[in-house]
């Protein structure tokens, strides 16, 4: 088990966000921001579309040969004093994180940004064993308080507004004067910062994500803009390092070649602050670093996406591009799509990972514009592997009814062209007398769903292919 | 119950159609390993000498760093000083025990210098670098006694010395330097790539800096 997902609710969640006031103001200001900073940031880096190049090779040498990768990043973890745990699936590596809490006799854990950590629901598991999480980056920090999960990869706390974190922050720290001002986000940054200050020292273990493990070395590597990640590796005596397989690259320069293109289609940074490059526990001659390293890999369905029309999302590094570009995210934000991965990636993801019975809804949730393919730092096919999922859906009929029979309608007349054309004729013909006064319909038969929101346009008269033949024919 | 491990091998083999036993894929993967091939290289780190210190300094700026270029090691503790009286901070340092660092003439200011890794209750603390990266003004940092890594994160102000030799053009060029000083392979524990202080947009997506790690970065770059 994973955590909880209301993916089948896709539509119902939607709904709701688009009546959420709070969450369309956040939305719209995200509108922008993201999109300026990231066209910016290619702008001055003439090599950037030779460097996406090279990422996307890197990843796909890489998972052509991830059993031997894996052999030598064990290996040199090993070597370095580390060790590497395997885990299956979510419940596994729970388990495994949970053993090492009690082996080091954990009450509290430091947490860096991990999106592993909200796909095996660590947090509740924790809870439940005793050991108190602390989420340390700043937007988890809030949506912890508010017991919400992420809307967003890299900003998980995209959807919410100053004042809410104010009411948060009051809510919760009680220690502190209820009069403080707490008007300015600068004051909002500085209680948190002095909050979970307090937090690293008390910490037992510290559990982080990566961005990338390096076979060469042994190593993991974390971004971050906070250097919250390296204060919850660092002083606790403990480090456990959360990664999914598919983190692997050959060597340090490998890394250095995606790290270009990670920051700047994020956030639109040449870098992000903080770059860590972790080998091991603490070394005799170290004054301080956590006394042990463990790195728990993860497969929970990877491993069976490689070698199918899959494949190409295991390059994702999860910056966020594809989400900051969609429509569709833009409308709803991240919350809607049920699960830990929203957006055009966690569109193709999702199914994946959950099944398509669960998620196959997300991968409609498209308008197949193709701005997530067009700023992927990875070149990931996105909404060809969306439409494969849309395959699925409907030949394993969890396509809803509806939706089914107005496709069987449309294929029965779309294999039979003339039978097609007289039939498009006919309505078009009879839909544009009907509508000729006004131009437009405020109601349709058969069309509630689209004339609910906005009038359908009548038609001129005429299909489009007898105009095409017409006007063609009058050329040639 | 099947081993995990185990178990995931399988699966990634069966998937790849794959033995692991093919002997020109463990070559590419050594031969990969062993060279690691350089990628694409930006153009704009690829200048020398003055110009390269420029463009560290120009970048590093860019990202809310502020830098200063002295003539030799000498003058290093003078510019620590200074920094830290023009910022209205109290007169105490941390540092670890880079011999760079406490070869330098200390005693000639007024400064109280402290040493080794921080406990949090620090407020600035003095770091050398490895060395410094041009094209995006990054400072790249080792862990060990020399520069305890503490004192990257904890204290409220950061003062990084950088040797004007030691400024490379990229990434790769930074690797490369790794590599002389610990060996292909090996690494030290951390590598600390550093580019401006601590910031968070997770309140109201507006950029502010001083969130977890320290809230200024100041570089002395040493040009003798």
């Amino acid at each position: 088990m994973t955590a909880h997902a209301t993916s089948p609710q896709f539509k119902a969640n939607a709904t709701r966000a688009l009546a959420d006031p709070n969450l369309q103001a956040a939305l719209l200001k995200m509108r922008t921001g993201f999109i300026d900073r990231r066209a910016a940031a290619v702008d001055r880096l003439p090599e950037f579309d030779a460097l996406r190049d090279s990422a996307r090779d890197i990843k796909n040498h890489t998972l052509a040969h991830l059993d031997l990768y894996l052999e030598e990043y064990e290996r040199n973890v090993r070597a370095a004093g580390g060790q590497v745990h395997f885990a299956r699936d979510a419940e596994e590596a729970r388990r495994i994180v949970l053993d090492l809490c009690r082996r080091y006799d954990a009450k509290t854990a430091a947490k860096g940004k991990s999106m592993i950590s909200e796909e095996i629901g660590l947090n509740q598991a924790m809870e439940a064993a005793g050991v108190a999480p602390v989420e340390t980056d700043l937007g988890e920090y809030i949506i912890q308080l508010r017991n919400e999960p992420p809307s967003h990869i890299i900003a998980p706390a995209v959807h919410i507004n100053p004042e809410q974190v104010e009411a948060d922050f009051r809510r919760v720290h009680t220690h502190l004067d209820p009069a403080r001002d707490l008007h300015e986000p600068t004051q909002l940054l500085t209680e948190a910062r002095q909050v979970l200050r307090r937090k690293y020292f008390e910490a037992d273990i510290g559990i982080t994500g990566a961005n990338f493990l390096i076979a060469e070395t042994g190593s993991s590597v974390i971004v971050t803009n906070e250097g919250n990640g390296d204060l919850s590796q660092t002083l606790p005596k403990a480090h456990i390092v959360l990664a999914s397989i598919e983190k692997l690259v050959p060597t340090l320069e490998d890394a250095s070649q995606i790290l270009r293109v990670l920051a700047r289609s994020a956030t639109g940074q040449e870098m992000s602050v903080y770059t860590t490059v972790s080998t091991g526990p603490r070394r005799q001659s170290d004054p301080d670093g956590p006394g042990a390293y463990h790195v728990v890999l993860l497969d929970n369905g990877r491993s069976a996406m490689l070698g199918t029309q899959f494949q190409d999302m295991l390059r994702c590094i999860r910056c966020g591009a594809c989400m900051n570009h969609c429509p569709v995210y833009h409308a709803v934000g991240g919350h809607a799509y049920g699960w830990v991965y929203p957006g055009p990636m966690g569109a193709v993801l999702t199914p994946s990972l959950i099944g398509v019975d669960k998620g196959g809804q997300l991968p409609n949730a498209s308008t197949f514009c193709g701005r997530c393919e067009s700023v992927c730092p990875m070149k990931i096919p996105l909404p060809k592997m969306m439409r494969h999922w849309r395959e699925r859906e409907f030949e394993r009929h969890l396509t809803p009814a509806a939706v089914r029979y107005g496709l069987g309608l449309w294929s029965f007349f779309a294999r039979r062209p003339a039978l097609y054309r007289l039939a498009t004729r006919a309505a078009m013909g009879t839909l544009s007398l009907a509508g000729r006064a006004r131009g437009r319909f405020r109601w349709l038969p058969l069309a509630g769903g689209w004339t609910k929101y906005r009038d359908f346009p009548a038609p001129q008269g005429d299909t489009f292919q007898a105009r095409w033949r017409k006007e063609r024919g009058g050329r040639a | 119950m099947t081993d995990a491990r185990a178990d995931i091998f399988a699966n990634i083999r069966r998937s790849l159609g794959v033995t692991g036993n093919e002997a020109t894929r463990r070559m590419e993967v050594a031969d990969r390993v062993a060279r690691a091939p350089r990628g694409v290289i930006p153009q704009r780190g690829q200048v020398a000498d003055e110009a390269r210190v420029a463009l560290f300094r120009a970048q590093a700026e860019a990202v809310q760093a502020t830098t200063v270029a002295v003539d030799s090691v000498a003058d290093v503790p003078a510019a620590v000083a200074n920094y830290l009286r023009d910022h209205n901070l109290p007169a105490t340092i941390r540092m670890g025990g880079d011999l760079r660092l406490t070869a330098m003439p200390w005693g000639d200011t007024a400064l109280e210098l402290k040493h080794g890794p921080s406990d949090g209750n620090d407020l600035n603390a003095v770091s050398h670098s490895l060395c410094a990266i041009a094209e995006t003004g990054t400072l790249v940092m080792t862990a060990g006694p020399d520069n305890p890594t503490t004192l990257n994160f904890l204290p409220d102000n950061h003062i990084v010395i950088v040797n004007a030799r030691d400024l490379v053009g990229d990434m790769e060029e930074a690797w490369s330097k790794v590599r002389i000083a610990y060996g292909k392979g090996e690494m030290p524990r951390v590598v600390n790539f550093i580019t401006g202080p601590s910031r968070s947009a997770d309140i109201g997506q507006t950029m502010l800096l001083g969130a977890h790690g320290p809230r200024s970065l100041h570089v002395i770059v040493v040009k003798g």
